[in-house]
């Protein structure tokens, strides 16, 4: 697709979204009485799924499957991460963004690459003023050398970090987000108002709003999607990382797109409730810390530093 | 009934004076402004402004905590006016609720207009998270101030328009009512910001008290202001007295939010710790980003200014330096309170990414719109009640016009 | 004569280090030791158990990729089963894009591949793996890591969180002859907050079968 066609189709999907009342189609007003997800009945929830692909389909030309996968019983989902071994190619951006349906104009990245300096030989850095990443100030998000890793940086990726005490779940006016009995924090799109107090709540940057109809090109979009998940967004709705959530609770139990994109292998997942499972081993034989830990969030997002 | 409504508009909109048209229609033009900009806004969303992932909330949430503010300070003179029975403040009551009227309806304006999806708000109602969020609770607060001042005003000027006095035993709970909700309308924005872990600058426990002390400072201000016009443009007698004496309790609440200022700022910068990057930010500029840093100066000089000017009997007792004090308390804490309060929660980001946000003309042009809005109502039913006040407007009931023949 | 004393010592000094790095790998095995320590393991005669069996996690089912051979390289008979083993630290002849950087005083050819078997490889104590478990070669000296990497630690697995997973050799990631990870290309970084909606055009690009896009902007 060339560029000129590709910012043509961002301006005509503006215009046909810009005001609802236009749509000739009833489904304006379905939209609109929509209910809460989990307030649906099955039979509700399948009517709208119908409605959403019927949509989904006009507007990307393509049969997206919108699944309404439950939580799986006895389990509890965690995520590590090796900060030993993150060379912080952002691989895992972009394997999200195009696993997730993210819009690429405007832009929303739910991974943030952050780098750090090591502190020097000389020490004169620790010194001048300590690092470390604590301090998140000092970390760089718009790094773009030709190649990584650099030398005397480290790097640490911050996604939403699906805290067992999510301050945007308590923030949240309209219970739009709330976590799933798995752990996941999700969010009912159709239900959030756009008021971003959760980002306002959140300690991790983790949450994004759709400041303009999302614009995702045809060809592009992946067609396997969950209604708490990477389906189709909308204008003025808040998204942020759900694990995946369309693959973790598939029947094939897949792993998250940024664990099977990253080159190193510093990202792991597993069931916490599982004592056999990747993520507790890491618990138990690993130095493991948590981000933030001193504010009680409680994130199922786990450091740790293999060597 | 019917005929009294129809005389209420004819007063709203009929003056003999070309200046009021002028100004009727200065606002409209303004909201006219406002309102090309919102379609805009509203049509792309909220990419046209200056709005973004790492700065959230910016100017129009720093316009609703400054209005929040405004409303909650009727509560000043309501207090005196209905405990002490203080005759020259009582008079003017009147006109100070219908400040906190037109200021609630510019905050559920300004956050209406700050959101997402508009449209579905009424999710709010259907599936409230309450007690869990502030928002909740901060709709309920407001709405109930409006409907509280609402009612207020409109009981008062029904008696009068009955041409009878009103009666406290209606009155009273009223007010009981009033007062501490109009401590917890700003006390639970306060808390809307305060309880947020993730925003260090916020999470300190100051800030309520000196939203309450602030709002202290800036509403009574502008109320000064606003009956200082009044008694010109029209035959309400607001007295020297009363104006003198909301103007001493100025100087008090001054005092205060000045004090509370001073222990916010010793403990950040003498701490000192990573948490005091925002402060930094404010007075200082961090990274070489420093927006804001003109703004704090000037808010500090303005606030310590108006307070000499507050405090000295002399000059407060005069018109012009009264009234130089007042816009400067105003302007003083409409910085502190909003750019000042609101942008650097979010700056440095919970990452800490620096994004300098400033508004950009959409969002201005927007929240003037809002506040010719707010104006209009006021001046609206300024118009309307001042007549009833001064006996010029009556109900015409058998009874009243028997009293006439 | 001198060769093959030299061979012996060095054979020694593996399986010294051996028993040292990957102790515990041993000295935790369950039965079938013989009694016999570390030390005299591949001495006498090629051990009743594979190695696979004596680590202390016994070996999960490991399915990985194909080794990623250079193209054509494999097998390794196709050229090699005319000619003669040399032992001798040399310039190669052939294989010349072989650089090792790899305890390279320590270590030539034929301590990893075997001279006789040309197409596996050799483990310290003789035993011979072929190169689709390369994994037990490395382990011999990383053995730390080997846990870890058989625990879903360390590298790369890919598939299902509560299933079958694909094991990634070590050497998908570590050139066996030149280790340490190289350096490699980021994606682009993000747009910055004043720039999110400037997006010219996103690109697909794939990296092993998988396909992501990435933004491009203006220059």
């Amino acid at each position: 697709m060339d560029r000129r066609k590709f910012i043509k189709s961002m301006a005509v999907g503006a215009a046909a979204t810009a005001v609802p009342l236009n749509q000739s189609d009833a489904s304006f007003f379905d939209t609109f009485f929509q209910k809460y997800y989990r307030e649906m009945t099955k039979e509700e929830k399948e009517e709208v799924v119908q409605r959403l692909e019927a949509e989904y389909k006009a507007k990307y030309g393509k049969d997206i499957k919108v699944g309404t996968e439950e939580h799986i019983p006895g389990v509890l989902f965690g995520y590590a991460l090796d900060l030993s071994r993150c060379i912080g190619c952002r691989r895992c951006v972009y394997a999200c963004v195009t696993e997730n349906n993210q819009s690429r104009n405007p832009q929303i990245h739910y991974i943030q690459v952050l780098r750090f300096r090591r502190g020097t030989s000389e020490g004169e850095h620790w010194i001048a003023g300590a690092s470390g990443v604590s301090n998140l100030e000092e970390s760089v998000k718009y790094y773009d050398p030709p190649l990584v890793p650099q030398e005397e940086h480290f790097y640490m990726p911050v996604q939403c970090q699906q805290c067992e005490n999510p301050p945007c779940v308590k923030a949240c006016p309209t219970q739009a987000t709330y976590k799933t009995r798995d752990g996941i924090v999700v969010v009912d799109y159709n239900w959030c108002i756009g008021c971003r107090y959760c980002m306002a709540a959140c300690p991790y940057d983790a949450r994004k709003l759709n400041w303009a109809e999302p614009y995702i090109p045809k060809e592009q979009i992946n067609p396997v999607t969950h209604y708490l998940g990477n389906r189709p967004r909308m204008k003025g709705c808040v998204e942020k990382c759900f694990f995946c959530i369309q693959r973790v609770r598939a029947k094939e139990r897949r792993y998250p797109a940024c664990v099977e994109i990253c080159p190193v292998g510093a990202r792991k997942f597993g069931n916490l409730l599982d004592p056999s499972s990747e993520i507790r081993y890491i618990m138990a034989h690993e130095r493991v810390f948590r981000l933030k830990e001193e504010l009680n969030t409680s994130p199922k997002f786990f450091y740790f530093f293999s060597i | 009934m019917f005929d009294f409504i129809k005389d209420m508009l004819r007063q709203a909109f009929i003056s003999k004076k070309k200046e009021y048209y002028l100004w009727l229609g200065f606002l409209v033009f303004l909201i006219g402004l406002g309102a090309i900009s919102y379609f805009k806004q509203y049509t792309t969303g909220l990419i046209v402004t200056n709005l973004r992932d790492q700065v959230s909330w910016g100017f129009y949430i720093a316009n609703f905590t400054f209005l929040v503010g405004v409303a909650a300070a009727a509560v000043m003179l309501v207090i005196p006016a209905y405990i002490y029975h203080f005759k020259p403040i009582k008079e003017i009551v009147l006109f100070g609720e219908m400040v906190a009227i037109s200021a609630i309806v510019m905050c559920i304006m300004l956050v209406m207009i700050d959101m997402g999806k508009p449209l579905y708000a009424w999710h709010i109602m259907w599936t409230p998270n309450w007690p869990q969020s502030m928002l909740v609770w901060d709709v309920i607060v407001l709405n109930g101030y409006l409907m509280i001042n609402v009612a207020a005003v409109s009981y008062v000027l029904y008696k009068l328009a009955h041409n009878e006095e009103y009666s406290m035993k209606v009155m009273w709970p009223i007010v009981l009512l009033s007062i501490p909700w109009a401590i917890s309308i700003h006390t639970v924005t306060a808390f809307l910001y305060n309880g947020l872990v993730s925003r260090p600058f916020w999470n300190a426990s100051i800030i309520a008290p000196r939203f309450i002390a602030s709002a202290l400072c800036s509403g009574p201000a502008l109320m000064l202001l606003i009956f200082q016009i009044a008694r010109k443009v029209s035959r309400v007698d607001i007295s020297d007295v009363a104006i003198f004496k909301i103007a001493e309790l100025v100087a008090y609440t001054m005092a205060f939010n000045l004090y509370l200022y001073a222990a916010e700022l010793f403990k950040e910068f003498y701490s000192a710790s990573l948490h005091m990057a925002p402060m930094e930010y404010l007075f200082y500029g961090l990274h070489g980003h420093d927006n804001l840093v003109p703004f704090t100066w000037m808010a500090l000089f303005f606030n310590l200014t108006a307070f000499i000017v507050f405090l000295i009997p002399k000059t407060r007792r005069h018109f012009p330096t009264l009234n130089l004090a007042c816009i400067l308390v105003i302007v003083g804490v409409y910085i502190e309170k909003g750019m000042g309060l609101i942008f650097p929660g979010f700056i440095p980001g919970s990452l800490g990414e620096i994004y300098p946000y400033m508004p950009n003309a959409e969002e201005i042009k927007i929240t003037i719109g809002v506040w010719a809005c707010g104006a209009l109502l006021y001046t609206l039913m300024f118009k309307t009640a001042i007549p009833i006040y001064l006996g010029d407007l009556r109900m015409k009931t058998p009874k009243l016009e028997q009293i006439r023949k | 004569m001198y060769i093959k004393r030299k061979a012996i010592g060095i054979f020694f000094v593996s399986v010294l280090l051996l028993a040292i790095s990957g102790g515990q790998f041993y000295i935790n095995a369950e039965e079938g030791r013989q009694g016999g320590h570390g030390n005299d393991a591949g001495h006498k005669e090629p051990p009743v158990r594979s190695a696979e069996k004596l680590s202390e996690h016994p070996l999960p089912e490991i399915t990985t990729p194909k080794p990623p051979f250079s193209e054509g390289i494999f097998p390794c008979t196709s050229c090699h089963a005319g000619l003669e083993p040399n032992a001798q630290r040399r310039e190669l002849g052939f294989h010349t894009d072989i650089v090792l950087v790899h305890s390279t005083k320590q270590r030539w050819c034929l301590d990893c591949h075997d001279a006789q078997d040309r197409d596996m490889l050799r483990l310290a104590n003789g035993e011979h793996v072929p190169f689709t478990k390369s994994y037990m070669l490395c382990g011999q000296c990383h053995g730390p890591t080997f846990n870890e990497w058989k625990a879903g630690v360390h590298g790369k697995r890919t598939g299902s969180w509560e299933g079958k997973k694909e094991y990634r050799l070590c050497v998908h990631c570590h050139n066996p002859h030149s280790p340490r990870y190289k350096p490699l290309k980021p994606s682009p970084m993000p747009a910055r907050p004043q720039d999110i909606n400037k997006v010219l055009d996103t690109v697909g690009v794939t990296i092993e079968n998988q396909t992501i896009y990435i933004p491009v902007y203006k220059k």
